[in-house]
């Protein structure tokens, strides 16, 4: 880059991603907020230049993205880990259609859990939608990643996965940044064959994806985005991302291979390096990614134990993972967040442990409602769930099982499930607990506020008109801090065998609040 | 207070949602970028708006490598809230500083102006540190913006004035 335009600035990780995105002609951004990622779609959403939106979910959120692409417009998909679950059935289909102008998946990994149902390792499902895989350990990174995340994209034909932590996405440093490179848009050609992906031309597809796998191999064993720093010979670390940090810290003698493309894996590098030192360690935050494939080339390598795979890794780890030491059990003794005091949606919870039902719950700020002094929420396990895990629920035991979700997450995935109970005939109580807003993650509007990303007014879904579409039998709407009458309306809908939908609708007023303000 | 390989000076800051935790760290990140420091922070979002526990760490130095403050290397401890005391993880080091005694004070001093607490304390801090008090007003402005700036500078001010008192 010319250090003429460059500029120093104070980013997180994801600030600095949105920033190399920006300057890499990105037309068009998509996402659902979730933590680790959301800020970066709140950073692209100041660029005018970008048509940035929040998406009802991360599938919409990543087929508008992979539509821009194919229509010819470089598009960026952003989400935190478990979100490229729900984005799944078209990451994988991706790959064989290939891009037309670049197109970058932005996946925000979570270890150790800060504000997550798991911690799984998305490496893995890069490497099983057969998409290449660039791995920043900095803000600076990131910022340099993406922009080289699009060229790749363009010059091999394929989304690109980009994977960041949170402690690259919400750790701060000072940066150089430089100025929008505008690139033109592509034209959409009509190729049916590889945009329509029917048995025969996906079958023709799949040999195109291996084929560039193999050309995407030379490139990684090419690239400048795996880096050697040879130091002492004795031993040799692999490593990548933030752990890559860790043990420049703390091991400054040791030579280090770091791993900015891990997959397709750069075998020629690794055992190039794997033959200058004498013996090779991994050190690697949870899943043994790089060990595995390192151990399948033949070179005998020593990687972590078992108990480092769970939970963050920190910076005094490294010297106990090179012992060969186990990881104690973290013991969470730290604060723990609780349903904010004056929220309204709280009676409902009092109301559900007073009638001691089971409630099958959902992600969000009532999650929280399994905490004392509430203790009424007894399954939690993803987005929607708080409504199909009601009906496998009633079906299993058939006793007082009421579901709860919010109204976000209601947008977001439990439409269809309130369907799916309607259709096969299930009777009960679903509650939604309407806030009008996407609490957890800070206060991002939905489709039921009315608001766009970028705080434009907009078309507002009426939940109470979408239930009774799906096909509820009673639709009532309710303000949950009237107790005694939601109390009684709950007491009654349970009593008959009807599927009914309760909206407790009472808006969070700390981020109307906050979102007022910023917006004016 | 620098003995650590990169002579970064290490300070975590820790408090409870809604106090200014990460703002305090965010106007000791821009001091020293002011004074032409390297600087490297790391915080913890998301359930920490719902009142829980909130960690933030400052590392400066000619440059730095980890965001992370390894175990045993941080120079300062400021924690906003008395009863959240603790060592975050056996984080400070030996000779390192625990500011609590001052924020008993700001407790104190502050009385009905509690959200204050993080000016005072970074007031107290700066009092520690070899920016100037020119850099740290620089970076005051800059996070704080102009509400309620007058009153930010004061308690500064104050906190400053009681460095190394306690």
């Amino acid at each position: 880059m010319s250090s003429f335009n460059a500029k120093k600035v104070f980013f997180s990780g994801n600030e600095a991603l949105a920033q190399g995105a920006y300057e890499a002609g990105v037309k068009v951004a998509a996402a659902y907020p979730g933590t680790p990622s959301t800020e970066i779609l709140q950073a692209i959403s100041r660029f005018n230049e970008i048509d940035s939106q929040w998406s009802v979910n991360e599938k919409v959120a990543f087929e508008v993205a992979l539509g821009a692409a194919i229509g010819g417009a470089r598009a960026l998909y952003a989400s935190k880990h478990v979100g490229i679950n729900v984005a799944m059935d078209p990451m994988m289909t991706s790959a064989y259609t290939g891009i037309n102008a670049g197109f970058v998946i932005v996946c925000c990994d979570d270890p150790g859990l800060h504000s997550s149902q798991n911690e799984q390792d998305n490496r893995i499902l890069a490497q099983a939608a057969k998409i290449p895989l660039l791995e920043p350990s900095s803000a600076q990174e990131a910022y340099f990643f993406v922009q080289e995340a699009f060229r790749l994209s363009e010059e091999f034909d394929t989304p690109v996965f980009l994977r960041m932590t949170t402690r690259i996405c919400h750790a701060k440093e000072d940066i150089l940044i430089d100025k929008r490179k505008e690139v033109l848009a592509k034209s959409f050609n009509m190729d049916v064959a590889k945009y329509v992906m029917v048995p025969g031309n996906a079958y023709r597809r799949h040999i195109v994806l291996e084929q560039r796998l193999e050309e995407l191999k030379k490139f990684s064993n090419a690239s400048s985005l795996n880096v050697v720093e040879m130091k002492d010979t004795k031993i040799g670390v692999i490593t990548n991302g933030s752990a890559y940090l860790y043990v420049k810290e703390m091991m400054p003698q040791m030579s280090i291979l770091k791993l900015g493309m891990s997959f397709p894996f750069p075998d020629d590098v690794v055992k190039t390096f794997a033959s200058k030192v004498e013996k090779v360690l991994v050190i690697e935050e949870l899943d043994s990614f790089i060990e595995d494939k390192v151990k399948a080339l033949g070179i005998p390598c020593t990687g972590k134990d078992r108990s480092f795979c769970i939970g963050e890794l920190r910076p005094e780890h490294i010297p106990l993972i090179i012992e060969g030491k186990t990881r104690e059990p973290e013991v969470f003794a730290g604060r723990k967040p609780s349903l904010c005091p004056g929220c309204g949606h709280r009676m409902v919870f009092n109301v559900l442990k007073e009638l001691q039902v089971t409630v099958s719950g959902d992600i969000g700020c009532y999650t929280l409602g399994v905490l004392p002094p509430f203790s009424s929420i007894h399954t939690c396990v993803c987005m929607g769930a708080g409504i199909t895990m009601f009906e496998g629920l009633r079906r299993a035991q058939n006793n007082n099982v009421v579901g709860v979700i919010g109204d976000s997450t209601f947008v977001h995935s439990g439409i269809t499930g309130l369907i799916n109970a309607a259709y096969n005939k299930m009777t009960g109580v679903i509650i939604v607990l309407d806030n009008s807003i996407t609490a957890m993650t800070g206060g991002q509007p939905h489709p039921g506020v009315g608001l766009t990303l970028k705080g434009e007014k907009t078309k507002t879904l009426s939940l109470e008109k979408i239930v009774q579409a799906s096909g509820a039998d009673h639709v009532d709407v309710m303000d949950p801090a009237l107790m005694n009458d939601f109390k009684k309306l709950l007491k009654k809908r349970m009593r008959q065998k009807k599927l009914s939908v309760i909206i407790a609708r009472r808006p969070c007023k700390l981020l109307m609040d906050k979102q007022k303000k910023t917006k004016l | 207070m620098t003995s650590n390989v990169q002579n970064n000076t290490n300070i975590i800051f820790y408090g409870i949602g809604g106090q200014g935790v990460l703002k305090a760290s965010e106007a000791c990140s821009v001091a020293a970028l002011v004074a032409g420091y390297r600087v490297k922070k790391t915080e913890i979002h998301g359930m920490s708006q719902r009142g829980g526990s909130v960690e933030s760490s400052v590392r400066f130095g000619k440059d730095v490598i980890s965001p992370l403050i390894p175990k045993g290397e941080a120079d300062f401890m400021i924690c906003l809230h008395p009863e959240e005391h603790k060592n975050p993880e056996g984080l400070l080091r030996a000779q390192g500083i625990d500011l609590i005694a001052y924020t008993h004070k700001a407790y104190e001093v502050l009385a009905d102006n509690k959200i204050f607490v993080n000016s005072f304390l970074l007031g107290v801090l700066s009092g520690y540190l070899m920016m100037s008090e020119d850099h740290w007003i620089k970076a005051l402005k800059n996070v704080f913006g102009e509400k309620r700036q007058k009153e930010n500078l004061t308690f500064f001010k104050e906190g400053r004035a009681w460095a190394k008192r306690l």
